[in-house]
């Protein structure tokens, strides 16, 4: 079965469409600022995602966004099992690989892949494109069968839009834009249910971007993926994914639907993040209301009290300042941490 | 209109490498007019900065060489100037902010010594008068609490302030140009935001021409008022941002905006890449270097070099392809 990217296994995953991959529950990760010479103590600590929840079912996108340093990465690396959460659920396929040591990893780990944004250092330079390709395949024992195994390579190549006669060439041969197509040829080969995508398309020439997330968008098509696209770039996430999180000093501050987190966007931050971007149509810029927030993200060392964004806020009220608003459910699967959505009580 | 502020004309710079030497920048021509906000964009390798640094002389040589053309800029050909007057032109009558504002700052100096020493320089204002100055034009630049921020470092400022500070830093010597080259490319979107909205603010108030360097095609649609597109070295296109936007005449300016998705796009269509890649500078096709990519090439286009030629008084395009373009 794993020399078939066979479309009757896939197509059946596509059917059950609302079946769910993985669900986070307030997965935290913190990270201890170590200091001294001889004797190393710890002396701060980074929340740098601290309390985040979110759910994603087969064949979706959840596109991930927000300032850098916010969270977006190492979330996407605890839902890896890259790293260790300090605290909070990951279900993945029903099961919670929050605590599971290396070995029950290494099970799940074919389900679970990763595309990075460096196209440049995230492929060994003095490995092959096949070498690179069919190294996830051998660390599974999968690679046995060495002709099975080269048939799938080639599979592999062109399913992302290379050459099969490319294989025997090393990474600085290619442009980054074939680069990062090799980094998802390599991820696809153990036919992983989950992709997770951190800033996938950012380090690429824009005239070679929308190759990238068009073949990204047929693979899903094809193959049944589920995507957590982390990106900075609100556009792209817009054009990819299903529903959209946004971050925030360790935090998801508002989870919608594509279109209405675009058409209507209820949290003051998602409301400024997307008023601070330029559309590309000067006549629909001058047209455009601007509402620019001051201020820069504050520290992950030291979060601000009460909502985190109340130092920025431009609705900021007195309880912001004290009390830490929840992620709220609102109707159509929204959800909102701002106190003008969700009011305290008494 | 008025006389620009700078005119270049025939600008080629040369590059040495170890295979061969390669045009960066070919026969580049334009203008900027006062107080206008001309917009260079192109994707990397394009020849955008190699364009700014060749105004101001600052390309490193060897490996490179400016070997033709001439920047005119007050009546004075930059590029036959001894190196003692270009120096009083840099960081005075044109100033420079640059992606990553630390490289241009010193660490070891405080951020009110560095903004004040080109106004006691440039302008020979005793330094006491420089550091008010420069107190004004850290607040200008809406740093609060200037005065007292005049004693920190750089290193004690963030990003987003650190731009702040080359901004008010090129204001020192009231330039009447300024070129900014990805001046946010690192900084987040909402700061972005803030200091692009700042310098055009700033420059609208006192005059100033900017050249604003991206490949940031929302960023050029908010700020540019004119468009210089480049590819392999060369101009393709330039006209009036909003013309540039609503009738592209080159086919690389098409493809550049069919290709990226757009906040308020129908996310229904499909993204229409360019296909291939970018060129190699050291291995131009003969003809025109957009040709390998170019789904409007015919026969001509292989071995013929387009001129840019106007389609209008304000539009030039590149490109033999008569046919009107459609964005769709
Ligand atoms: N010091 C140098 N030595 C050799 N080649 C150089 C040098 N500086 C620039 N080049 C070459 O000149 C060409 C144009 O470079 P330039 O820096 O102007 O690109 P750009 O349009 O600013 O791109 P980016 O968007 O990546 O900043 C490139 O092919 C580059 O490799
Ligand atoms: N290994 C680490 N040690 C200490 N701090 C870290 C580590 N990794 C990330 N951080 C911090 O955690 C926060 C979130 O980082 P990250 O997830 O990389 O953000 P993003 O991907 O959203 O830009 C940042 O403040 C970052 O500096
Ligand atoms: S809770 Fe208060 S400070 Fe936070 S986003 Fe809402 S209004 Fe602004
Ligand atoms: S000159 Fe020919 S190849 Fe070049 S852009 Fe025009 S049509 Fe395309
Ligand atoms: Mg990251
Ligand atoms: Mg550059």
């Amino acid at each position: 079965m794993q020399n078939s990217l066979s479309s009757e296994v896939r197509a059946d995953a596509r059917v059950s469409a609302t079946d769910e991959v993985l669900r986070v529950s307030d997965l935290k990760v913190h990270f201890p600022i170590m200091s001294g010479v001889l004797f190393k103590h710890e002396i701060a600590t980074v929340k740098a995602v601290d309390g985040v929840s979110f759910a994603l079912n087969r064949g979706e996108t959840l596109g991930l966004v927000g300032e850098s340093g916010c969270g977006k990465s190492t979330t996407g690396l605890a839902v890896l099992r890259m790293l260790t959460p300090t605290a909070g659920r990951i279900l993945f396929e029903g099961a919670d690989i929050a605590k599971h040591d290396a070995a029950a990893m290494r099970a799940v780990r074919r389900r679970m892949q990763m595309v990075y944004q460096d196209p440049y250092g995230s492929l060994n330079p003095r490995m092959t494109v096949r070498d690179i390709i069919l190294e996830p395949l051998e660390v599974h024992g999968l690679a046995d069968d060495r002709a099975a195994a080269r048939a799938r390579v080639d599979e592999l190549l062109r399913l992302v839009g290379l050459l099969p006669d490319m294989a025997d060439r090393y990474p600085h041969e290619f442009s980054g834009g074939q680069r990062q197509r090799i980094g998802i040829a390599r991820a696809l080969a153990l036919e992983p249910t989950l992709i997770v995508c951190d800033e996938p398309v950012s380090a690429l020439d824009v005239s070679i971007q929308a190759q990238v997330v068009n073949l990204f968008m047929d693979l899903q098509e094809r193959l049944g993926l589920t995507y957590l696209f982390i990106a900075h770039d609100l556009a792209v996430v817009r054009h990819i994914s299903d529903r959209i999180a946004v971050m925030y000093l360790g935090r998801i501050v508002e989870i919608a639907r594509r279109d209405e987190l675009y058409a209507r966007p209820l949290h003051p931050y998602t409301q400024a993040l997307l008023a601070a971007v330029p559309v590309a149509d000067p006549e629909v810029e001058a047209a455009r209301p601007r509402m620019i927030v001051t201020g820069e993200v504050p520290s992950a060392l030291r979060p601000p009290p009460g909502c985190r964004f109340h130092t920025r806020c431009p609705s900021a009220m007195p309880v912001c300042k004290t009390i830490d608003p929840e992620l709220t459910d609102l109707s159509n699967g929204r959800a909102v941490a701002c106190h003008l959505h969700a009011p305290v009580r008494g | 209109m008025s006389t620009p502020v700078l005119q270049v004309r025939g600008l080629t710079t040369r590059f040495r490498t170890d295979r061969g030497e390669l045009t960066a920048v070919d026969d580049v021509s334009f203008d900027v007019g006062r107080g206008e906000t001309v917009a260079i964009v192109g994707e990397s390798g394009s020849g955008k900065s190699v364009t700014a640094l060749s105004i101001l002389r600052l390309i490193p040589s060897p490996p490179g060489r400016i070997a033709a053309g001439e920047v005119i800029f007050e009546n004075r050909n930059l590029l036959e100037l001894d190196n003692a007057s270009i120096r009083d032109i840099r960081g005075n009558k044109i100033a420079m902010i640059f992606q990553e504002p630390m490289s241009s700052l010193n660490p070891s100096l405080t951020v009110g010594i560095q903004v004040a020493e080109p106004i006691n320089e440039h302008r020979r204002t005793p330094w006491a008068a420089a550091l008010e100055k420069a107190a004004e034009l850290i607040s200008r630049v809406r740093i609060p609490d200037a005065q007292s921020r005049l004693a920190s470092f750089p290193h004690q400022y963030s990003g987003g302030m650190r731009q702040r500070i080359m901004i008010a830093m090129s204001l020192g010597c009231a330039p009447s140009l300024i070129i900014a080259d990805e001046p946010t490319t690192a900084l987040d979107v909402t700061v972005q935001a803030q200091i692009l909205d700042l310098l055009k603010q700033i420059t609208q108030e006192s005059g100033t021409a900017l050249m604003l360097i991206t490949h940031d095609l929302g960023v050029v649609a908010r700020y540019a008022d004119r468009v210089i597109v480049m590819y392999g070295g060369r101009i393709v296109e330039t006209a009036p941002a909003r013309e540039l936007y609503k009738k592209p005449r080159h086919p690389y300016t098409v493809g550049l905006l069919t290709s990226v998705p757009r906040l308020d796009g129908d996310t229904r269509r499909r993204l229409i890449p360019i296909d291939g890649q970018p060129p190699d500078l050291a291995r131009l096709p003969a003809g025109c270097a957009f040709a390998p990519r170019c789904r409007a090439a015919v026969a001509r286009c292989h071995h013929e070099r387009p001129k840019l030629e106007p389609v209008s008084p304000t539009h030039q395009k590149a490109c033999f392809a008569n046919a009107e373009l459609v964005v769709q």
